[in-house]
């Protein structure tokens, strides 16, 4: 009499459990699928793009008007009114974030700091059209109170909900990366004599500089993608300015107003944006590519 | 207060210092030479300058939320969920957006669940580390920090002109799938990985294959984990605007879709185009519609909030 607990598994089991793991094999790939398209979407496109409008005009070339003739199309207005977004909310958001993070982790206590970090997180679960929203109704109006030659649309009004947008990933990842300095390290800080905001600056920041230099870039790459709130607050106007009172077009407004429009497939328009596109997908490519590079390189393991 | 905040009198109080027979004080590092005073001021004042970094987002959250109530309070009515968008403000609803909505949740939460989790449980379980592993782990490190805007583009080209769905809402929730996949992968992997490998060990011994194992044992222990993400990556996607406009989804949408391959039109959508209309009047309609979405979003987070404690796993 044989017991059923040692009888061997049959083969048609085996060969079930063979085809179960090939096809959670399968959705793994998914993954790698979608990246080679984007890829390949992008590149494809681009590349119809360029046939048509050299490579020299659409990066040495500074005039962008590509919806009536006469057709100009130099990408540079547009990455202009981006980055002129991107920093315009970094430089807000930067200190801000970090100042939380460091409330957070090193001084708020028992309950309050539990609730605070969801709280916070409940400004990153809002949508960017309503930071669209909030800019176009409420930030724009308060900004035209103190600019009184500011216009409608604007790039300060956008940076300003965009830096809103991202304060959460800041402060999020810098509280994470301050927490993971060991007590140990304050409490030799401490031992030496030195009060808490010295430890806090001299000792605790300086040793998660990396995790908050990578919070930085992420929170920069995010800015840099964000559509809708560039959309509806910093208006349509392709210009190369510094000047963030007056209206600019990022490139993935123009994105959104292409698509918006009614653009016939395989006009150069509609390429256009595809080569756009991919010039936004490698930018934030390589800022994340940066940002994981300086964690795993200068990330400090306290063992 | 910590009880070794404070310094030792010895070190840090010149008077102490003057007043002692030994000369010279031991330490010569400039923070130590600042008088106590000023050090306490200077702890003061950057005490004060990080409570007000923190004050100041919870002021923008409170005045966002309150001011969005404020401006949408007095449409919130019946006729507001019942109608379809209009040209006139006052008979306008949306009605056809919050269907469109549901539809996209419902066939993204299949698509991108059966993906997500297949795929983190296959790369967390069932495989071993080698080189197409690797490559699975880049892409999908790659792919959560493209913008939403580019998954609109790969939208456009493989589901929209390719493969011919057209602007239904099929081919919006394939993208929004796409677009929240690596998300629910990586909770997924989070959420195996606090799964005590005793349990796996127990089961092994018992005789289990690799794969009963994790059906049986590992995934229902994670499911609580695995809601939770999948929750907040579809509360993520519902707000997504930038690629349904894309794809070409619909702004006035005067009917309720019925299958699949119908056109369609998303709350944030509708928001979108409401927001920048001139009018006064249909910004307050986007506010009414902005507080419909909010709250829908709200009862999805505190759903996860509540996943969460009541099932969690205390670390």
């Amino acid at each position: 009499m044989t017991s059923q607990l040692w009888a061997k598994i049959s083969p048609w089991q085996r060969w079930r459990e063979r085809m179960v793991v090939r096809g959670l094999a399968f959705t793994a790939m998914v993954s790698i699928f979608t990246t080679a398209a984007i890829i390949f979407i992008l590149g494809e496109e681009s590349f119809q793009f360029f046939t048509q409008v050299s490579v020299k005009e659409f990066f040495f070339t500074t005039t962008w008007a590509p919806l009536f003739e006469p057709r100009f199309f130099g990408i540079w207005p547009l990455i202009n009114g981006t980055l002129i977004i991107a920093v315009g909310s970094i430089v807000f958001s930067l200190p801000v974030g970090l100042g939380i993070a460091i409330y957070t982790s090193e001084y708020a206590t028992g309950w309050w700091q539990k609730v605070l970090k969801p709280v916070l997180e409940i400004l990153a679960g809002i949508p960017s059209v309503v930071y669209g929203f909030f800019a176009l109704t409420e930030v724009t109006p308060f900004l035209q109170k103190i600019f009184p030659n500011i216009e409608v649309f604007n790039a300060l009004s956008a940076s300003i909900v965009i830096a809103i947008m991202i304060l959460p990933t800041i402060a999020s990842i810098c509280d994470d990366s301050l927490r993971a300095i060991p007590k140990a390290v304050r409490d030799g800080a401490y031992a030496l004599g030195t009060r808490k905001s010295e430890v806090t600056l001299h000792i605790v920041v300086p040793a998660a500089l990396s995790g908050i230099l990578a919070s930085f870039i992420l929170a920069f790459s995010r800015a840099i993608g964000e559509t809708m709130a560039v959309t509806l607050a910093a208006g349509a106007t392709p210009q190369l300015t510094l000047n963030p009172l007056v209206g600019v077009q990022a490139m993935t407004a123009y994105i959104a107003q292409v698509s918006l429009g009614d653009v016939a497939h395989g006009t150069v328009e509609y390429q256009s944006i595809f080569a756009v596109g991919l010039v936004l997908f490698v930018m934030t490519l390589g800022m994340n590519l940066l940002s994981q590079f300086i964690v795993k390189r200068y990330a400090r393991k306290y063992e | 207060m910590n009880p070794i905040d404070g310094t030792l009198d010895s070190q840090s109080n010149p008077a102490a210092v003057a007043g002692n027979t030994q000369p010279e004080p031991v330490i010569r590092n400039p923070l130590f030479q600042n008088p106590i005073a000023r050090r306490v001021l200077k702890e003061r004042i950057f005490y004060g300058a990080i409570l007000a970094a923190t004050v100041l987002a919870l002021g923008f959250l409170f005045y966002l939320l309150f001011s969005i109530g404020s401006q949408g309070w007095e449409h919130l009515s019946w006729d507001f969920f019942t109608n379809f968008p209009s040209r006139f403000p006052r008979k306008a609803g949306f009605k056809s957006a919050i269907y469109g909505t549901a539809w996209l949740g419902g066939l993204t939460l299949f698509f991108s669940v059966s993906l997500g989790v297949g795929a983190a449980l296959y790369l967390q379980e069932l495989s071993n580390r080698n080189r197409f592993t690797n490559w699975i782990e880049i892409s999908i490190a790659t792919l959560a920090g493209v913008p939403s805007i580019i998954y609109g583009m790969l939208g456009l080209g493989i589901f929209v002109r390719f493969m011919g769905l057209g602007r239904s809402v099929l081919a919006g929730a394939l993208t929004l799938s796409l677009l929240i996949i690596p998300v629910i992968i990586i909770a997924s992997r989070e959420a195996l990985k606090s799964v005590p490998d005793n349990m796996r060990m127990a089961a092994f011994a018992l005789g289990a294959t690799k794969w009963q194992t994790v059906r049986d044992h590992v995934l229902p222990a994670a499911v609580p984990g695995i809601a939770t993400g999948v929750i907040l990556a579809m509360a993520r996607a519902m707000g997504e605007a930038a690629p349904l406009i894309l794809l070409g989804a619909l702004t006035y949408v005067a009917f309720v879709p019925e299958s699949p391959m119908d056109s369609f039109t998303a709350m944030p959508i509708q928001i979108f185009n409401w927001t920048s209309r001139p009018q006064e009047a249909f910004h307050n309609l986007a506010s009414t519609g902005i507080i419909v979405l909010l709250g829908f979003l709200m009862i999805c987070n505190s759903l996860a909030i509540v996943i969460r404690m009541r099932w969690g796993r205390k670390p």
